[in-house]
């Protein structure tokens, strides 16, 4: 008996068996609570409340609704509209914190000054402080539609939103598309030809400018032959209020602005300790074998750069993601404000609204974790 | 001391009457740390020369202007007839004329030993691929390390490693060599290996400058041994000369340190 006791095998074992039986309880009991607590209410437990109308109006929707549609279309915008305000999120702050991690380590001091300022004042802002700032000080400031501030005579800024001209597809739109299309097949075929070439005669050839003057070169040509790919439906006012084109909404604005400052902050800092990383010795080597500062960046610094950058890089677009729930402050409908909000508060399904954007979360998290990951195995070092 | 008594094989020398590297007057600074203080020295192409000196001579400082790793900020540095100047084009071409071996190796870690050689060739030289790879091959065979060419070099040994990096700086054809403390970073059993390639490239008539302790490689290699302290040239004579009869104190007493350990 005492052996047993002092067994470290016959310890560990009872450990886990106790644990297992501990989460096992507050499992059941939490699940007890809660059907015992729902069944005092009246409330039905289950996804059947998704077929259901809605029956109130959304502010910004990315696919046709009605209010007689049901909550689960209501589920699919908050989804669309989380999504959208993430990905463009996602693509500002990589653009603007690269430029801004790289400005860190300039040669001029200007650059490199305003690079800092940038970084120390936009990462020690809260972002729900800085979405704030950007909906109520600047976009809620802003005069009424008689009054807008106009753009080039096409774009209108004022307290309704950004409002845009709208893209109508024309007579040439086929033809254009259809040539962008030819292009981008030819530029990439190009690009493989002219590295053959490189390989077998050593002769570099201009890839970057002649991709470039065919992605710009045969949709044009396509344009003077076809006419034009669309016609531009111009906002107008009419009235109080501005019709035709398209509405970015303030809210979204906003809170795009918002996160995609914040988050470049954090980027930038990420891509300068990435560059800073590499060891001297490395451009030193570069430089003594003869290569040119461009070169030194694109085969040597930014190849080892980034398998420091992504793992930290990636925590920054899921924080971004979840971030983006914060607009339900300014009532931007994303999936927590629409879907956790507003449908919770209507139907009293809080288990069910509540696991359905958690999953939600989750999975998009983990998509982006995925991706990266596998970016990350394909940039990793191999040692031993 | 036993390499004193050794009678040490030595090789014949390749210097000839062409100037290779010609320094006057180079002065440099670290902001008022005088690095280099009024260094005169003249390479003839074929030349072999071994550059020792306590650490914070200079030495290294000395040998990383001659291809612009370092700018001097007075005095004339000219290589292979090309003056070093602020010239970029200059620069570049005086770069593509001098190979370097650093102590750390410096080998690119997301590159392979054949990558990392053939890299500057093509980049640099325009080289079609596969006459890049087949040199690459070529001089990998001469360091004895061919069969390696597909691994990285975190799975080399640092022996290996530096081996490879000799062959890579070759793949350029510079016309002269320059080694900076190549062997400081490795273990004692893989010193022999690198120095026996370098000994090898000495034999083929290369310009060599060489930044190291190695006093064996220096009877063997070099035709003259120059002594740094403080950011100046002390001494420099022929081996022979310079390890039997030492004119200057600070020489002999730098000598008294590293032969006695």
């Amino acid at each position: 008996m005492r052996r047993w006791l002092y067994d470290p095998k016959i310890r560990a074992l009872a450990a886990q068996i106790l644990t297992i039986l501990a989460i096992g309880l507050f499992a059941g009991w939490i699940v007890h609570n809660t059907v015992h607590n729902l069944t005092v209410r009246g409330i039905a437990s289950g996804f059947g409340f998704l077929h259901n109308p809605a029956g109130f109006g959304i502010l910004q929707t990315l696919i046709d609704y009605r209010e007689t549609d049901t909550f689960a279309r209501v589920f699919v915008i908050g989804l669309l509209n989380t999504l959208l305000v993430a990905a463009l999120g996602i693509v500002f702050a990589t653009v603007l914190g690269f430029l801004v991690g790289i400005g860190r380590l300039a040669e001029n001091a200007l650059i490199r000054g305003l690079s800092a300022l940038y970084v120390e004042t936009f990462r020690n802002v809260p972002p729900l402080l800085q979405i704030f700032f950007w909906y109520f000080a600047v976009l809620r400031a802003m005069p009424s539609p008689r009054q807008s501030h106009e753009f080039l005579g096409a774009f209108f800024l004022n307290i309704r939103g950004l409002y845009v001209p709208r893209p109508i597809p024309a007579e040439g739109f086929v033809p254009t598309l259809l040539a962008l299309g030819i292009a981008l097949v030819s530029a990439f075929a190009l690009s493989r030809w002219a590295r053959r070439r490189q390989e077998r005669t050593g002769e570099p050839f201009p890839t970057g400018r002649a991709t470039l003057l065919l992605l710009i070169g045969l949709p044009l040509a396509a344009r003077l032959i076809f006419g034009a790919p669309f016609t531009w439906e111009l906002p107008q006012l009419q009235g109080f209020n501005f019709r035709g084109g398209w509405v970015l909404l303030p809210e979204l604005v906003a809170l795009t602005l918002a996160l995609s400052l914040y988050t470049a902050a954090f980027i930038a800092e990420t891509v300068r300790s990435g560059i800073q990383s590499v060891p001297r010795g490395q451009i030193e080597a570069a430089i003594a074998l003869g290569l040119t500062p461009r070169q030194r960046l694109r085969l040597i610094v930014l190849p080892q750069a980034m398998r420091v950058i992504i793992p930290p890089l990636t925590s920054q677009y899921l924080n971004l993601t979840k971030n983006s729930s914060l607009g339900a402050a300014i009532g931007y409908p994303d999936l927590v404000g629409l879907f956790a909000g507003t449908v919770l508060n209507q139907t009293g399904q809080a288990i069910e609204t509540i696991a359905m954007t958690m999953a939600v979360y989750l999975l998009i998290s983990l998509s982006i974790s995925l991706v990266m990951n596998w970016y990350n195995r394909r940039m990793a070092l191999v040692e031993r | 001391m036993e390499l004193m008594e050794e009678t040490l094989t030595r090789l014949e020398s390749h210097k000839t009457q062409e100037v290779m590297i010609l320094m006057e007057h180079v002065n440099k600074w670290y902001h008022d740390f005088h690095v280099l203080k009024d260094i005169d020295l003249t390479v003839m192409a074929g030349e072999r020369i071994v550059i020792c000196g306590p650490s914070g001579s200079g030495k290294s400082t000395l040998i990383r202007c001659i291809n612009r790793l370092e700018a001097h900020q007075r005095g004339r540095i000219v290589v292979d007839g090309i003056e070093l100047t602020e010239d970029v084009k200059a620069i570049d071409a005086i770069r593509r004329e001098v190979g370097m071996v650093f102590q750390h190796f410096n080998l690119f870690p997301h590159l392979t030993v054949l990558e990392n050689c053939t890299l500057a060739p093509i980049w640099v030289k325009k080289m079609p691929k596969k006459e890049a790879e087949a040199l690459a091959l070529q001089y990998l065979q001469r360091v004895r390390i061919a069969d390696q060419a597909h691994k990285y070099p975190g799975q080399l040994s640092g022996g290996q490693q530096q081996r490879v990096a000799i062959a890579r700086a070759l793949c350029m054809k510079p016309k002269i060599m320059l080694f900076d403390e190549p062997t400081s970073a490795l273990d004692p059993e893989m010193v022999k290996e690198v120095l026996d390639t370098m000994i090898e490239l000495a034999a083929e008539g290369m310009t060599m400058l060489c930044v190291t302790h190695e006093m064996g490689f220096a009877r063997t290699v070099a035709d003259r041994v120059i002594f740094m302290d403080r950011g100046e040239i002390v001494e420099q004579a022929p081996p022979e000369e310079f390890f039997l009869h030492p004119k200057e104190e600070r020489t002999r007493r730098f000598l008294g340190q590293i032969l006695h350990h």
